[in-house]
């Protein structure tokens, strides 16, 4: 990592990366001015984000009777137009969207239904059309179409997606051990070992004193001057925020941890050199309980990275497009426990300085019942990968035939959504 | 006792007296479960893993050259640092680093040989399909403990495994512990090498120039308290003195003798005279005074017990029936303590097959069935290193004598359990992403699969975290 061919700027940056014991890679050596070039960021939601409660159709007749009790209500909802709000935890993407900055696309799917969080994950991520299709992601083909090591791409978290894996190494980023998987881990762990005696306990405690242990490290060593905003506070606050529904008192800190990871990934991408390309996982949409505090607490960690993106983009804000993407959405009527069970179609968030003032894309199916797929989600009204070959097309200003054939192949029904930028 | 389901014992077979199923192993098992176990057992012993092959005096001698090396650097180092101060007083740092760099030589020599050894019984763990066979070995090798916290035990332990413990964990008791107790790393483990008899003829040859040499129990006493009668058995401190006189002259070829490494009798160090030991003569001279009482403990009953018990509380329960130590007992006085028989008896009890799992996997034995679990093998010593050591079972390093301990309460504990999942996530994300988890979860559990776990794993959000769930599950952890 010490490259002397490397400008002093970036190596100074790396330096100060490495002392905030993270590893970052990039790819490439041409330097090309950060100012001006076209920036995609890719979100991915994982666990089957409920496209109706990020943007609830209020104005739609059957919403209120499908949801019962977690539907959004109306006085709370933040309104886009006639049929659509936006979740009141979405208060930066409401903002947006006021300017024109920021679209939904309320039901947009991928060509799976098999409603396996694993293969839908797989399918999103590969851009094919069925699981098992290919081992390299689109956005890592992406890169090998614009030519390798021309444009650098970032992955942030401590799941390196597949949507970056392949042929182009791409750095990767993440601010502390097992800051996503492992709020969601504890959690889940502690309910298997419920019914058991001697690891119930066992656990419980080994979690209180790692817990009490990374206070203590917290207090003792305050966070370092940061490479860009962000810094340690990140890692050691973002898991109770991760956390199914924690508590009120953590998404204070929850909102500031998520803001941090959003400006320190547009700290990188805002360096000379840094990535143009950047995707980034958020886990724990998968409500199948409890719902409404759950989402509530996941869509104001969403909405709180957003911010902290847009914010420290600043004037390269207008140079940028993020996708906020999930692999299905979930069951339109909720079930027994107060959730929801894996469904299909979802509904994506467009954002960006770049992006052209305009209603939803694609259109809207309703939510009657003959409308609904198999009697039972949303019905997907476009594909997935219309949305993306557009952004790449338009934004990125990838070759056409390229997008085509070599970065989603065999996906000639998915006509490419044109005109939002 | 009725016994479970065909299938239920497949799962049993692979994850109680295993080390945790390989894909397709539970399958292999499900059509007579029993016959898949007692196909493991053999005459010719355990497999040996694929390690450099090195017998122990082999590796003595070489140990003995590096430190022959060291000595040398230092003499010289003080040579110079001495008389010839006052003419060339210069040299002296060369020589430093010339004696500190053999120091390092010594050092790579151990870790060379000791991680290499680790690894391939790792990896012959991970690999293979008779993992009843390896689990029976390695209780033996853990019941008879040599530990790398003696350094100069840690090039042989390897070797005593292969040498001592491997041939004859299918064959008697009593040429096991004769091995065991004769092999250069237990002679040097428990420091009978260096023990000699008060009275006898070498002793007196010291005590006249003014040397301090003796007795020294430790091997006699663990042999005693730990791999025969136990500590329960009721002797006497003269009984753990006599047994130490009957072992005098039991030790190892030194760096000058053509033998180094192996057993000598030394009988210029043999304690002259009958013992009496456990209410028993031993009129024997020299060695086989030694051999004799080893072989009457092999025979004594309440080595049955003692050893039947512990491998009850290994394979089954920490409080095992009282049943199955009895029929266990029976086989082993019934047949002379034929481990083979022994072996077939604990497969043919009902009790073993209690499908309620209460034994918690220690960390090698959970580290190892998660590797197994993916079918695949450690390639480096450093990918087990790192967790063993923080699960608190350092490769090759038992805390004492009793080996690593066998009860769930010593390994389930807080901070095990934290560790534990620390490191399954990454391992996960080192080869979850490329596997279905539903079929792992069958794999690897077949029938012992819980609902609730079954449930966890299918909805889970990412494979890494299902994978996770998988190996931190509670039947995972326990077997």
């Amino acid at each position: 990592m010490t490259d002397r061919s490397l400008p002093p700027s970036r190596r100074s940056f790396l330096a100060a990366a490495a002392s905030l014991g993270v590893a970052v890679s990039f790819v490439g050596r041409q330097a090309h001015a950060a100012d001006g070039a076209k920036k995609l960021v890719v979100v991915v939601c994982r666990g089957g984000m409920d496209g109706l409660s990020v943007a609830p159709p209020i104005g739609d007749p059957g919403y209120a009777a499908l949801r019962g009790p977690i539907a959004v209500g109306a006085e709370a909802a933040l309104k886009l137009d006639d049929t659509f709000a936006l979740h009141p935890s979405l208060t930066t993407v409401h903002a947006l969207a006021r300017q024109g900055q920021a679209r939904i696309a309320p039901a947009i799917a991928t060509p799976d239904r098999a409603r396996s969080h694993f293969e839908a994950q797989d399918v999103l991520e590969t851009g094919e059309a069925k699981v098992y299709g290919a081992d390299s992601g689109w956005l890592n083909r992406t890169l090998e179409v614009m030519g390798p090591g021309k444009t650098e791409a970032l992955s942030v978290g401590t799941t390196a997606p597949l949507i970056l894996r392949g042929k182009v190494q791409a750095a990767s980023w993440s601010p502390g051990k097992g800051l996503d998987e492992a709020a969601r881990l504890p959690t889940l762990l502690q309910d298997l070992y419920k019914g058991d005696p001697l690891l119930g306990p066992a656990f419980a405690r080994g979690l209180e004193t790692e817990a009490m242990a990374q206070a203590a490290m917290t207090a003792l060593a305050p966070a370092p001057a940061p490479p860009a905003e962000g810094g340690m506070m990140m890692a050691a606050s973002t898991p109770a925020m991760n956390r199914p529904g924690g508590r009120p008192a953590d998404n204070r800190q929850g909102r500031e941890a998520a803001r941090k990871l959003g400006s320190t990934l547009a700290g990188f991408m805002r360096q000379a050199d840094g990535p143009q390309i950047a995707a980034l996982s958020l886990d724990g949409f998968d409500t199948h309980a409890g719902q409404v505090g759950q989402i509530a607490t996941r869509l104001t960690y969403l909405d709180a990275v957003l911010d902290g993106l847009h914010e420290g983009l600043g004037p390269e804000w207008k140079n940028t497009v993020v996708v906020a993407v999930t692999e299905f959405g979930r069951t339109a009527r909720v079930n027994g426990t107060g959730g929801t069970d894996h469904g299909t179609a979802s509904t994506a968030l467009l954002l960006g300085g770049a992006l052209k003032r305009g209603g939803i894309v694609g259109d809207w199916p309703t939510l009657s019942e003959t409308a609904l797929f198999e009697n039972r989600d949303v019905a997907p009204t476009l594909d997935m990968r219309g949305l993306f070959k557009g952004v790449l097309i338009d934004h990125l200003g990838v070759d056409r035939a390229d997008v085509e054939r070599k970065v989603f192949v065999d996906s000639a029904g998915a006509r490419p959504v044109t005109g939002l930028v | 006792m009725s016994l479970p389901s065909n299938d239920l014992m497949a799962a049993i077979a692979a994850t109680r007296f295993g080390l945790g199923a390989r894909p397709g192993e539970i399958e292999a098992a499900r059509s007579d479960p029993r016959g898949f176990l007692q196909s493991q057992i053999r005459r010719e012993g355990a497999d040996l893993p694929r390690d450099d092959g090195e017998s122990a005096p082999v590796r003595y001698a070489a140990f003995a050259d590096l430190r022959q090396e060291r000595r040398a650097a230092r003499q010289d180092a003080r040579m110079v640092a001495g008389d010839d101060t006052k003419s060339i007083p210069v040299v002296d740092a060369p020589n430093r680093n010339a004696k500190s760099e053999a120091q390092k030589d010594v050092q790579r020599y151990i870790r060379e040989k000791t991680t290499g050894d680790f690894l391939a019984r790792a990896q012959l763990a991970t690999d293979t399909e008779t993992s009843f066979r390896e689990r029976w070995a390695l209780f033996f090798a853990n019941h008879f403990t040599v530990s790398q916290t003696k350094q100069a035990a840690s090039i042989v332990i390897g070797p005593f495994e292969r040498e001592a413990i491997r041939p004859h964990a299918f064959g008697r008791f009593e040429d096991m512990l004769l091995a065991a107790s004769t092999h250069a790393a237990m002679l040097t483990y428990l420091d009978q090498a260096q023990s000699v008899g008060p009275g006898s003829p070498a002793a007196r040859y010291q005590t006249r120039k003014g040397r301090r040499t003796g007795l020294n129990e430790n091997l006699a006493r663990e042999i005693l308290e730990l791999h025969t009668v136990g500590v329960d058995a009721g002797y006497s401190q003269a009984d753990v003195t006599e047994f130490a006189r009957a072992l005098t002259g039991f030790s190892i070829g030194r760096a000058q003798d053509p033998d180094i490494g192996a057993f000598v009798f030394r009988a210029n160090t043999h304690e002259p005279g009958a013992r009496s030991i456990l209410g028993k003569a031993y009129a024997q001279s020299g060695e086989n005074q030694g051999l004799s009482v080893l072989k009457a403990l092999a025979a004594d009953p309440r080595t049955a017990r003692h050893v039947c018990g512990k491998i009850a509380r290994h394979f089954v329960a920490d409080d095992p029936p009282p049943a199955l130590v009895k029929r266990l007992e029976t086989r082993w006085i019934e047949t002379g303590g034929q481990l083979d028989e022994v072996a077939k008896a604990l497969i043919e009890a009902p009790e073993a097959w209690d499908p309620t799992p209460t034994k918690i996997k220690t960390p090698y034995e959970f580290v190892i069935s998660t590797w197994r679990a993916v079918g695949g093998r450690p390639a480096a010593f450093e990918r087990l290193n790192p967790i063993l050591i923080s699960l608190g079972q350092k490769p090759f390093s038992p805390p004492s004598p009793k080996g690593w301990p066998d009860e769930a309460g010593a390994w389930a504990s807080p901070d095990g359990l934290v560790k534990r999942m620390q490191w399954t996530q990454g391992f996960a994300a080192a080869v979850a992403d490329t596997r279905d988890p539903d079929a792992l979860a069958r794999s690897a559990l077949g029938a012992r699969l819980s609902e609730p776990t079954a449930r966890a794993v299918a909805r889970a959000e990412t494979r890494r975290e299902a994978f996770a769930l998988l190996v931190m599950s509670p039947e995972f952890q326990r077997r």
